[in-house]
């Protein structure tokens, strides 16, 4: 590893190697940085694919276009390529980029790591694609992979589970490195509690990864033992329980969401400033909200089991426990609220959806505390409410959040600027369909749809319709997001950015002290001094 | 510098892997705690594995609970499965014998398993069975039915709050299971 580090400080000044094989073998965090935002852009498309195939079915009642097989392996792999395959990798992709620049290293600790990780995860994704041409179909039990449902999977299963494997290992060396990097490769003067806010939810969030992925990876070894090695894990016939199997899952499925939205968090909290032009408001409590979310994480996992026959202590615990984590979360809200108040606000696109997050994001959260009532969830619990509610703290959460960040640095690191009118129509395009395709998904659920089910009872063909159409607006819209992003790394708009990019952008994180474009090798002696405005 | 780091991130490296590695046997620790868990607080509605010694309680003629039986098959198993009796009026203390039939519904042997579980579970502990086809694996010869009786009291000290309790059996086929073991 030293090796590595020594051969990277030897030569300043070459840019990156000539030729496709650049992109195979690299070691640059820039790189592979790039490699996995891009990754995750294509997976997009593709569940978002799956997505449309799922809303079509249920533009009308009645069976349309698909079998319920397939439909039912829509919605699994929908899920599964959204989280592993474009959410996931997204945040890991702008952790690539952007931590080593924030905390002025000159890459990741661990670049060999960095590429192996980064082609496991495309291995990954490919095994668990190629379920889908297999005989049996690809899996279509969820993406919660319950027992004994999951076990009726054909020749899939091992297929899935092994992708899984490589997803959780890709993701564990990702986190590893991530950690390495930031406790070992800062500036001497980037004390921790100096971190820009990104890199702080990434540190915690590697944390969470490194705990819950092997537990993962334990239970789907389990269903494979079960299925193929006449083990009893969750065969009640031969003493174990399917229940467990939901215990298992879901301590690793509940800290598993946070994964996906505390560096959602950090990228806010790293817009937010920059457009409100102040500072942070509460950086403390920040770090200090977003280390009680991730521990919180741990011990409310059975909420999403309340209707297993849990006892009423057992219920009753989980209820409090899950509606205390709405404290730090709220915390969070008010601090980026109190940011911006009398703030010099201005309204470029990476503001737009960090703005659109705080407020939609508070919505999936309403609706997450409704549900973490134990007696309330008995009706909402598997209907489309549930599905409104995670949509709306993924896609107009995550998913923005993530475009903002694709806004916010895509002139750093092209050195181009977008074109601006095209960013703001795909923000109200998004920011409009995204609430017409998921708000009558509430209504929906509350009236009883549940959710997994290809055909429907003819009083919810009005809603079903209405989100269906704000699907076909939102999918294609986001084909606008991939034309700017070429348009600008083409050239943008022709007017070349300055080194700050946004106006007192580097009074807030070193990465704005750096030329614009970034150069291939940055910060190979570590900045003498660091942004210090948040404290 | 690079050195020094280097070899600060192999050390850390190596905890990390630790905790990676410690993690996934958490989750098979899980397993057994699970059990261990259920068994201490009585939850899940798992019944006794093995016959209990037929005690003499004193019958408690003050109070009448229902008892309700449920047979069910898994994964539409060939079983015919049922119950002389989906409901009954029971004294606690007083023992009762139940008869449940199934056929095996294939013209090959049949090795299967019944599964109890009460509902609500945190009465399952004062559910006791002296006998029980559940207690081990019931051989069906080719077309063979059988009548299996259950014996069984309500503990008197069961509480006030449980009126109604509901004892499910599901038939496992475990024919495949067992040829397999046998075999390797």
């Amino acid at each position: 590893m030293s090796a590595a580090i020594a051969e990277h400080d030897d030569h300043h000044d070459h840019g990156p190697a000539k030729g496709w094989l650049r992109w195979v073998v690299t070691t640059n965090h820039k790189d592979i940085g790039t490699l996995y935002l891009v990754f995750a852009l294509a997976m997009f498309f593709v569940g978002g694919t799956m997505a449309l195939i799922i809303r079509s079915e249920l533009f009308e009642p009645g069976m349309q276009f698909v079998d319920p097989q397939f439909f039912n392996s829509m919605t699994t792999m929908h899920a599964l390529v959204m989280v592993f395959g474009a959410v996931m990798p997204a945040f890991v992709g702008l952790a690539n980029w952007m931590i080593p620049m924030m905390i002025g290293a000159p890459d990741m600790a661990l670049p060999r790591m960095n590429n192996m990780s980064f082609w496991m995860l495309v291995a990954g994704v490919l095994l668990l694609a190629s379920t889908l041409f297999m005989e049996g179909g690809a899996p279509a039990s969820g993406w919660t992979l319950y027992p004994p449902l999951v076990l009726q999977t054909g020749n899939a299963l091992p297929f899935a589970i092994f992708s899984v494997h490589l997803l959780g290992i890709s993701s564990i060396m990702g986190a590893i490195n991530i950690i390495a990097t930031i406790f070992n490769m800062r500036a001497p003067a980037m004390t921790l509690m100096k971190m820009p806010m990104f890199v702080w939810t990434w540190l915690i969030t590697a944390f969470l990864l490194i705990a819950i992925m092997p537990v993962f990876a334990g239970a789907v070894t389990m269903l494979l033992t079960d299925r193929f090695f006449d083990t009893s894990f969750f065969d009640a016939a031969g003493g174990g329980d399917p229940v467990l199997y939901q215990h298992i899952f879901w301590f690793f499925g509940h800290p598993e969401v946070y994964v996906m939205i505390l560096p959602t968090f950090g990228v806010a909290s790293t817009i937010i400033p920059v457009f409100a032009r102040k500072p942070l408001f509460g950086y403390a409590s920040m770090v200090y909200a977003t280390a009680a979310i991730a521990f919180l994480s741990f011990i409310v996992w059975a909420h999403h089991m309340f209707t297993t026959g849990m006892p009423m202590a057992g219920e009753l615990y989980f209820m409090y426990a899950t509606m205390l984590i709405a404290i730090p979360t709220g915390v969070k809200i008010f601090n980026w609220t109190a940011t911006m108040w009398k703030g010099a606000m201005t309204f470029e696109t990476p503001m737009l959806f960090s703005i659109a997050f705080v407020v939609l994001f508070t919505l999936g959260g309403f609706t997450g505390l409704m549900m973490a009532l134990a007696p309330v969830d008995m009706q909402y619990h598997d209907t489309y409410f549930i599905v409104a509610h995670f949509h709306y703290t993924l896609v107009p959460a995550s998913v923005f959040i993530i475009m903002a960040a694709g806004y916010f640095w895509l002139p750093k690191w092209t050195g181009n600027m977008y074109d601006e009118k095209l960013a703001k129509l795909h923000f109200w395009l998004s920011a409009i369909s995204v609430n017409i395709l998921f708000f009558p998904q509430h209504f929906l659920g509350l009236a009883g749809m549940p959710r997994r089910i290809p055909d429907y009872a003819v009083q919810f063909a009005d809603w079903n319709m209405i989100s269906s159409i704000g699907a076909f607006i939102y999918g294609p819209s986001q084909l606008l997001f991939v034309y700017i992003v070429y348009k600008t790394i083409k050239g943008g708009t022709g007017e070349k950015v300055t080194d700050e990019v946004w106006e007192g952008a580097s009074k807030h994180s070193l990465e704005w002290t750096l030329p614009s474009p970034v150069p291939y090798h940055t910060f190979s002696t570590p900045p003498k001094k660091v942004p210090t405005e948040h404290l | 510098m690079s050195g020094n780091v280097g070899q600060k991130n192999t050390r850390l490296v190596r905890k990390l892997v630790f905790i990676v590695l410690a993690m996934f046997g958490f989750g098979y620790a899980l397993v057994p705690l699970y059990d261990v868990f259920c068994d201490i607080t009585g939850l899940n509605g798992k019944t006794n594995k093995d016959a209990v010694a037929e005690v003499v309680y004193e019958i408690d003629k003050s109070r009448e609970i229902t008892i309700e039986f449920i047979t069910s098959v898994n994964n539409s198993a060939p079983i015919a499965f049922t119950t002389e009796k989906y409901k009954m009026k029971i004294h606690p203390g007083q023992y009762y014998t139940v008869n449940f039939y199934a056929k095996n519904e294939t013209d090959k042997k049949m090795l299967a398993r019944a599964i109890p579980s009460v509902t609500p579970g945190l009465a399952a502990e004062y559910l006791e069975k002296i006998e029980c086809f559940c207690f081990s694996d019931q051989t069906f010869e080719p077309n063979q039915g059988k009548s299996m009786p259950v014996r069984f009291v309500v503990n008197p000290e069961l509480p006030a709050r449980y009126k109604t309790i509901t004892l499910a059996y599901t038939f496992f086929d475990n024919t495949k299971k067992s040829l397999k073991n046998n075999k390797g």
